[in-house]
């Protein structure tokens, strides 16, 4: 029962948030298009390894769809006076909560996975070169699990400040830490803080990779998940995540149409 | 079992009392106007009986505590606030699956009949339906499922009288039945009076009257006098006095009708007028 409320949850999740699916879409189109064009044309221009690029470009927009899908989550439900709708159903905040976080968290990785996939073999008929795209994939689906559970935090965070704020939720979300750190910098004159911020978003690189000089990730032994389970960063971010999303039940508990 | 008992209900916003010390009980079965004017509660008490604030004193909806019994209580229950709350970016269609696959008591079935009355498509989004047409919508979802208590707070605000009258008859006619009760808030008490079987009169936080229909029948009179026999019919203590065409015309609590009816012409007040006159006697008291 719980679980076909959850699944009937995170479809209307995806019903109002099309550009979940969207926005992966066009960037992959646009790609293949620029890739195409790129064979045609006989100067051979167009970027250097083209397949972990194009990985790249998609896993940047589904970032960057998941944090607008996170600032808005709890936030646009209240704007439109719908919450009352969602509430007078029986389905708990609890449950709501958990299928918001469910869509940064599980259905943005899983489209990325697919929509990368998908691309990658479509260049494949177009390109001279040949990857392993099995082996890729590997890589990629790794990346993106790594990826989902260390951002955790970032993304409970903000669905956090999206139940709490009455309006500007970006700005809630941002400004504090942004006054941390600059308190820091003029009180001690020091940038512990801006070095912890990157690692919030950058610290899994480390964590899960051996990565060659250049950055890249080439050799499955380069896979470090042994080691990415066992960093202090993953589990305390994970605990963190699971007290704001707390807070996100206990707010929306409380809430009424603003 | 009473479907709905309060005790010492009371919530503040603040230093707004918003329901001081509330006491109402309702059986089951009944269809109950909840009638107040602007900010005298009814939207707060609609909130705590659906669970959705918290309060002090007890609660009992359906024999539960609706804010820590919430998830269990909202199951018996539907409820239907101003037609402005349905999602926009929805589509029927996908907002009938949705509630199928998420209520245990939804009864698709009767909920397409419904809709097959009306001018609404399966594929049209909510947003652009007309302001009834979401209405009629709302009412559909509702009416298929199977609840014991059904909260309707100004269901009818925004649409024309067509649409009003079409509402409460379809709620009546192929909803309502003895099992079931209903609590309505509305501005426009003349349209339900028909319909409801009691009413309750809150202001500033606090419930003023409770009464039936069959109450209001035996214990308010309405009489309407030329002007000649008016000084004799304020001797008896009217709770209210105005003119209309140049008639007086008196309203009396618990006065015997058939002593009035020598005055002048009686008849059993309509709800809005008592509802005015109880509401200037209470500003003269505050006063």
């Amino acid at each position: 029962m719980i679980t076909r409320v959850m699944q009937w949850s995170v479809r209307r999740e995806i019903w109002e948030n099309r550009s979940i699916y969207i926005a992966p879409l066009c960037t992959a189109l646009l790609y293949l298009f620029g890739f195409m064009l790129s064979r045609l044309s006989p100067h051979r221009i167009g970027v250097q390894r083209p397949f972990d690029a194009a990985a790249v470009i998609l896993i940047a927009t589904a970032f960057i769809v998941a944090i607008f899908y996170c600032v808005d989550a709890m936030q646009s439900e209240r704007r439109d006076r719908s919450i009352l709708f969602w509430k007078s159903l029986p389905v708990s905040d609890r449950t709501t909560v958990l299928a918001k976080v469910s869509i940064p968290m599980v259905v943005i990785p899983a489209i990325t996975f697919a929509t990368v996939v998908t691309l990658q073999i479509a260049m494949l008929l177009w390109s001279t070169t040949w990857i392993n795209v099995f082996f890729h994939a590997l890589i990629l689906l790794y990346g993106l699990i790594v990826m989902s559970l260390w951002f955790a935090p970032i993304y409970a965070w903000l669905l956090m400040v999206s139940a709490w704020a009455k309006r500007a939720v970006v700005l809630w979300a941002v400004l504090p830490w942004m006054i941390a750190g600059m308190l820091e910098r003029l009180i001690f004159g020091t940038s512990l803080f801006g070095f912890w911020m990157k690692q919030c978003f950058m610290g899994f690189m480390e964590a899960a990779f051996e990565t060659t000089k250049q950055g890249q990730v080439e050799r499955l032994d380069q896979l470090r998940p042994g080691n990415f389970l066992i960093t202090p960063g993953l589990w305390t971010g994970l605990i963190v995540a699971a007290l704001f999303l707390w807070a996100a039940v206990k707010l929306r508990r409380g809430r009424e149409p603003i | 079992m009473s479907c709905i008992e309060a005790r010492n209900l009371r919530k503040v916003y603040g230093s707004t009392v918003a329901l001081d010390h509330v006491d109402l009980t309702i059986a089951e079965g009944r269809i109950v106007g909840l009638i107040g004017p602007n900010g005298a509660g009814k939207t707060t008490a609609l909130n705590a009986l659906l669970g959705l604030i918290p309060y002090s004193g007890t609660l009992r909806v359906l024999g539960r505590d609706p804010w820590t019994e919430r998830g269990d209580l909202v199951r018996d229950i539907a409820f239907i606030a101003d037609t402005a709350v349905l999602p926009r970016w929805i589509r029927v269609s996908d907002l009938l699956d949705y509630v199928e696959g998420v209520h245990p008591h939804f009864d698709r079935v009767k909920a397409t009949a419904f809709l097959a009355k009306t001018n609404i498509g399966k594929s049209s989004k909510v947003r652009d339906l007309s302001k009834g047409m979401v209405a009629q919508l709302h009412l559909a979802l509702v009416m298929a499922i199977d609840a014991k208590l059904l909260i309707l707070d100004e269901p009818t605000l925004g649409l024309d009288i067509l649409y009003r009258k079409q509402f409460y008859d379809s709620l009546l006619n192929d909803y309502f039945d003895h099992n079931r009760t209903i609590l309505v808030t509305t501005h426009q008490v003349e349209e339900i009076q028909d319909v409801l079987t009691d009413f309750v009169f809150i202001d500033r936080g606090r419930i003023t009257l409770h009464c039936s229909m069959d109450e209001l029948e035996t214990r308010y009179t309405e009489l309407m006098v030329n002007p000649d026999n008016a000084s004799a019919a304020r001797t008896l203590g009217p709770i209210q006095e105005r003119q209309l065409f140049s008639r007086n015309v008196f309203l009396y609590d618990g006065i015997d009708r058939q002593r009035l009816a020598r005055l002048g012409e009686v008849r059993t007040p309509r709800i809005a007028d008592l509802f005015i006159a109880m509401m200037s006697k209470e500003q003269e008291v505050a006063r």
